[in-house]
Parts: structure tokens; sequence; C-alpha cells
């Protein structure tokens, strides 16, 4: 048995009921060059012919390490707000029926239809210094557009659905013989919550995260509208990049968008590990 | 433990689906719940668990209430079909969660969980497979898992929701014979719940036999077996034939014939019961059962034929034996050994 595996090693092509590998394989790749790898790689192109002491000094300039700080810590934590917020809404449209149930479960989506710059420009309207909540918050001394908790909050509205969406399936095949069997066995609400349910949806969650943190990343439309666009307070990247492009900087704004893709790339890849692990671990599609 | 269900009623959304069951199950004991599906049998060991609360009626572990008490105080065993393991926990975590979430006051040491959980494993016979995760074991396997997960908690009562259900034949039946060993080395106190005959006639001590939300009859396996009480037990629980008689004096009477039976129903229609293999063949024309050969077909060591009746309705089946030589259409007079009559409903 061993022998006949070492002797038909690894080979591109296993034999398939299921036809047309060749061609969908094809297609895959050259439509992810097309779309995805070629743009890419013009733009890690545009940004080598800085040469590394001309990237160096961009990525190295006060301005933009700050940027990227905002834009990558506010993306991290409106995700993390999401990724809590996410799971109790999803919670709430699995485990219980309610009227207005499907009106809430629409609204959800909201966020993925509505142009970005319009919610941009709803939340600066609500949250200046003189709109309905932020007069109030002006009260208590505490200042949200303009600053990065508006840019942070721009980013919670934008993420939310890629939790709940992410989630809500897994959580609606948990059994319920799970949960009882967790009662059956002496464990409360709580030890049956934080014991038995979130250490199943990990992989879910982590996948959600993941999507909203990466969607915050690249968001601009709704939160320059909100973040008063200070440099080195409320400048984010992507902004950055559009100001340099406007000073007919390319290859500074190439500098930047490639930090931005390998930072992004590096997370993501991480997440995409522990994912893996994880699958592994629970034998999903193992 | 002594487990006394006491005059419970359920309805679900005002369907009920039991009506005033009343069962004592002795400490000790392994009984079966046995009937067709939706004849409310795991609805009955929902209630035992607390997984349902009745709407009229009280559960009793002993002389305490326990339909006072949530199904975390229960402190009952409970095996599902679908084995309902966790599956981001290992094994041995799997088994050793229920001591994990103990209150501190009664929560074992981390050592003596792994001890315990260990030692249960290797009592279910599947040491060396604590490190594995649920999805890496066969279905025999993880329902092992699931038997030894809910052993760990001492409960005072085991109680399994069809706990085969959900595997092939040859495991099924390894699983039985072991689940016996078991519960003769340990004692539990134990109700199991299935629609297989075999498995509750084989593994119980006592069958109780369900249908429609009701308890049709209760007692040993050669009990339900043997002296089934009611015309559903009769056809439920093993091969059984049923002709359309009349009592006239006490006397059944099969058209004009006199069967040369006795029965103490008042006089009317009836139903008279026996077993296909538990008849005679008769050659006189006294009083006996006759009819016509309408098919036949050998089933293992028997043929079994069935039987056109002179002067009746309806066909019946009995069993002859391989070499008798009556063939089809051929005519054919048997008298059941036992029997019971029924009054037509």
């Amino acid at each position: 048995m061993i022998s006949n595996l070492a002797k038909a090693g690894w080979r591109f092509k296993q034999p398939s009921v299921i036809p047309g590998f060749g061609l969908t394989l094809g297609f895959t790749l050259a439509y992810l060059a097309l779309i995805v790898l070629i743009p890419l790689t013009g733009l890690v192109f545009r940004s080598a012919s800085l040469g590394f002491s001309g990237f160096w000094h961009v990525a190295t300039d006060p301005r933009t390490v700050n940027a990227l700080k905002i834009s990558f810590g506010t993306s991290l934590v409106a995700a993390l707000v999401n990724v809590f917020f996410g799971v109790i809404v999803a919670w709430v449209l699995v485990r219980y029926r309610f009227p207005g149930r499907r009106i809430v479960d629409a609204i959800v989506d909201l966020p993925f239809a509505l142009p970005t710059a319009v919610a941009g420009i709803a939340l600066t309207a609500l949250y200046s210094k003189n709109g309905w909540i932020g007069q109030w918050l002006d009260v208590i001394g505490i200042k949200v557009a303009y600053t990065p908790i508006g840019i942070t909050i721009a980013l919670i509205f934008i993420g939310l659905p890629f939790v709940v969406r992410t989630v809500q399936p897994v959580m609606e095949e948990i059994r319920k013989e799970v949960e009882e069997a967790a009662a059956t066995l002496g464990a409360n609400r709580f030890q049956t919550i934080t014991r038995v349910l979130l250490p199943g949806l990990q992989p879910a969650i982590l996948t959600g995260f993941a999507l909203a943190f990466a969607r915050a990343v690249g968001e601009y439309g709704s939160v320059i509208f909100i973040a008063g666009n200070l440099p080195y307070v409320s400048e984010i990247a992507p902004l950055l990049i559009v100001i340099r492009l406007e000073e007919f900087d390319y290859a500074g704004a190439t500098a930047i968008a490639t930090i931005m893709l390998l930072i992004s790339f590096f997370m993501l890849f991480v997440i995409n590990l522990i994912q893996a692990w994880s699958r592994r671990r629970y034998g999903y599609g193992a | 433990m002594d487990v006394r269900v006491s005059g419970v009623r359920k309805e679900f959304d005002r369907f009920p689906a039991l009506h005033d069951v009343s069962l004592d199950i002795n400490s000790g004991e392994l009984i079966a719940l046995l009937g067709p599906s939706g004849s409310g049998k795991t609805t009955l060991l929902r209630l035992i668990a607390g997984l349902e609360t009745p709407t009229e009626g009280k559960v009793f572990f002993g002389d305490e209430d326990a339909s006072l008490k949530s199904v975390q105080e229960r402190n009952v065993g409970f095996v599902f079909q679908h084995y309902a393991l966790f599956r981001h926990m290992t094994v041995i975590d799997n088994v050793g969660f229920g001591l994990k979430v103990r209150p501190n006051s009664s929560r074992p040491s981390k050592d003596e969980i792994r001890r315990r959980s260990a030692e249960l494993l290797d009592f279910v016979q599947l040491s060396g497979l604590e490190k594995r995760y649920p999805a890496q074991l066969s279905g025999g396997q993880r329902q092992r898992v699931a038997l030894a997960r809910a052993m760990a908690i001492e409960p005072r009562v085991l109680l399994l929701d069809e706990p085969f259900g959900a595997l092939d034949a040859k495991v099924r039946k390894e699983l039985r014979r072991w689940l016996r060993e078991i519960h003769d080395k340990t004692k539990h106190t134990t109700v199991f719940v299935t629609h297989d005959q075999d498995e509750a006639l084989e593994l119980a001590d006592r069958v109780v036999v369900m249908s429609q939300g009701r308890i049709e009859q209760i007692g040993s396996p050669d009990e339900v077996y043997d002296r089934p009480n009611s015309p559903f037990v009769y056809s439920f629980i093993g091969e059984s034939s049923a002709l359309d008689v009349n009592v006239d004096k006490s006397e059944l009477w099969l058209g004009d014939q006199a069967l040369g039976m006795r029965s103490d129903l008042p006089d009317g229609e009836a139903q008279l019961y026996f077993r296909p293999h538990d008849v005679e063949l008769v050659d006189d024309s006294g009083a006996r059962i006759a009819g016509k050969i309408i098919a036949s077909r050998r089933v293992g060591a028997t043929r079994r034929v069935e039987l056109e009746i002179n002067g009746a309705k309806g066909r019946v089946e009995i069993e002859i034996p391989a070499d008798h030589p009556a063939r089809e259409t051929s005519l054919i007079a048997f008298r059941p050994k036992h029997w019971r009559v029924f009054p037509k409903n």
C-alpha cells in the first residue's frame, strides 16, 4: 500500500468523476490574474520606481505612519466591536421569533447597499457638535465627529453585516441537543454559552472579523465625511493616497498603497492560518 | 434510585403528547420505552430528565419531588440519538465536562477530573483516543464517549434516547450487548427509548409499550411477548395474525362453525389474535380453522403461507414446516396453540 502510494507520487490531476477540472482551474487562474494580480503587480511595480531609499522615506514619513496607524487601529477596534455586537444581533435573529424580525433581518443588510458617502454624511450630521447625538456627547466632553472615534463609528456601521451574515448560518446549525446535553451535565446558561456555544462558533466569528476588518481598512467614502481629515490626527491612509494622487505624486501614492497591501495580506494570512488550524481540529471538511 | 412518574400529562400547543401516564421504575432496573414514532416515549424520557415540564403530574426521584428541580439540579445522565458531543473539545474534555462545570465547592481538582475521565474512557473501551476530536471517531465510538460523559457526573438515573438509532445494524448489535454488560456492572437505574422491539426485548428487564401517548402494557419481555394485553401490543411486538370472529354465549364462532374456543367477552363481534408460528396443523374435521393457501414463501427454516379462510373475510398468515406438502391453492387446517380474543372496535 505504502510503496504503491510512493510510486504514484503526487499527481497534478487526480482522476475524478467531476469533469472540467482543467477548464475551471484555468478559468479561475486567468480570472484572478486579470482582476486581482495584474493590477496589484502594477501597483508594486510602480512604487518600485522610487527605489529602496525613496520607498523607505515614504514609509517612515510621520504623516504616512500616522495615517496607517489610524487606518489599521480604527479598523481593528471597529471589527472587534462588530464581533461583539454582531454575534448578539445574529443570536437574536436566530434564536427568537418576534414581530418585525424579518424587518430587522433586512436592516442588517442596509450598510451593504447604501452608498457609503450617504452613510458618512448621515453619521456626521448625527455626531457633529450640534447634531442629535453629538450635542449631548459634547456636554460630557466627548467629541466624536472629526476624531478617530468618528472614524471608528463609520467603520462599525459598514462592517456590521459581515459579522452577522457569517455567524448567522453557523448559529442556525447548532443543534438544540448540544445545549440540552450541557444542561443535563449541570452547566448553567452562562457556562453553556461561554464553553459550548461560542467556541463552536469561533471559526465563523473569526471569518466575520476578518471580513469586517478588511472592509474597514479599505473604506473611504463614509470615513472622509466624519473624519475631518486632520493630518496626524484623523487622516486615514486611503485618503492620504488620494491626496498624493492629487499632487501628481503617483510613486508616493503607490508606495503607501503597497505598504497597506503588505500589512493587509499579512493579517489576512495569519487569520487564515488560524482558521485552517481550527478547521482541522473540529473536523470541518477534513 | 427509584423513579416514579405519577399522573403525568403533557401538551404541546394544546396537542396532547402524553395522557395521564404513571410508571414506577425500581432502583437498578433497565427499562425500555418501546413504541412507534409519535407514541410519546421520547417525551416521557425528556420529562424524567427535566428537559420538558409536565402540563400536569409529577416526577419523583426516590421520595423527592424532582418536578420542582431544574435539569441541572436533577443530576441525570442523558444520551442523545445523535451523540450531541461538543465538537471543539477532545474526547477526554467531553467526558470531564460535567465535572468541570460544577461550582467550586464540589468540583474535583484538575488532576482528579483527568484521572476519572481517563478511567471512564477505559471503562467504555476507548483508552488511547483521549486526544481525538469527536469528528475523528466512528459513530459507535462517539456514542460510547457520550455514555462515558453521561456517567461521569455519577447520575442518579441514566436516560438514553434511541441510543443506537443512528448506527448501522452490526454496530448496533454489538453496542446492545455491551450496554447490558455495562449496566450489570454499574447497576445504574437506566431508561432507554427505542422503536426496535428486538432491542427492547433483548436488553430490558421490563418493557413499557406505548402508543398514542398512553402506556399499553408494562411487563417483562416474556410477559409482553407471550401475554399481550391489547390488539396493539399483539401486532406491534412480534408477528401476529388476526381473524374476525363472533362471540355467542362465551363460544367463538367463525361464520357458522364453532371453533371450540371459549371467551369471557360479551356476545358480539370480536377479533381472534394468535402468533403465526404458534399453531398446530390438524387433519380432523372437528373444531379448526380451515383455509386455502393463496401465497407461500420460504422464510428461513419454515414456510410462511397466506390463507383465505372459509367463512371469513380477510386473510391470515401462519407458519408451516418447510417440507410440508401443501402448495398454493391446496386446503389446510390449523388450530392456534395460544391465542387471545379482543372485542372488535
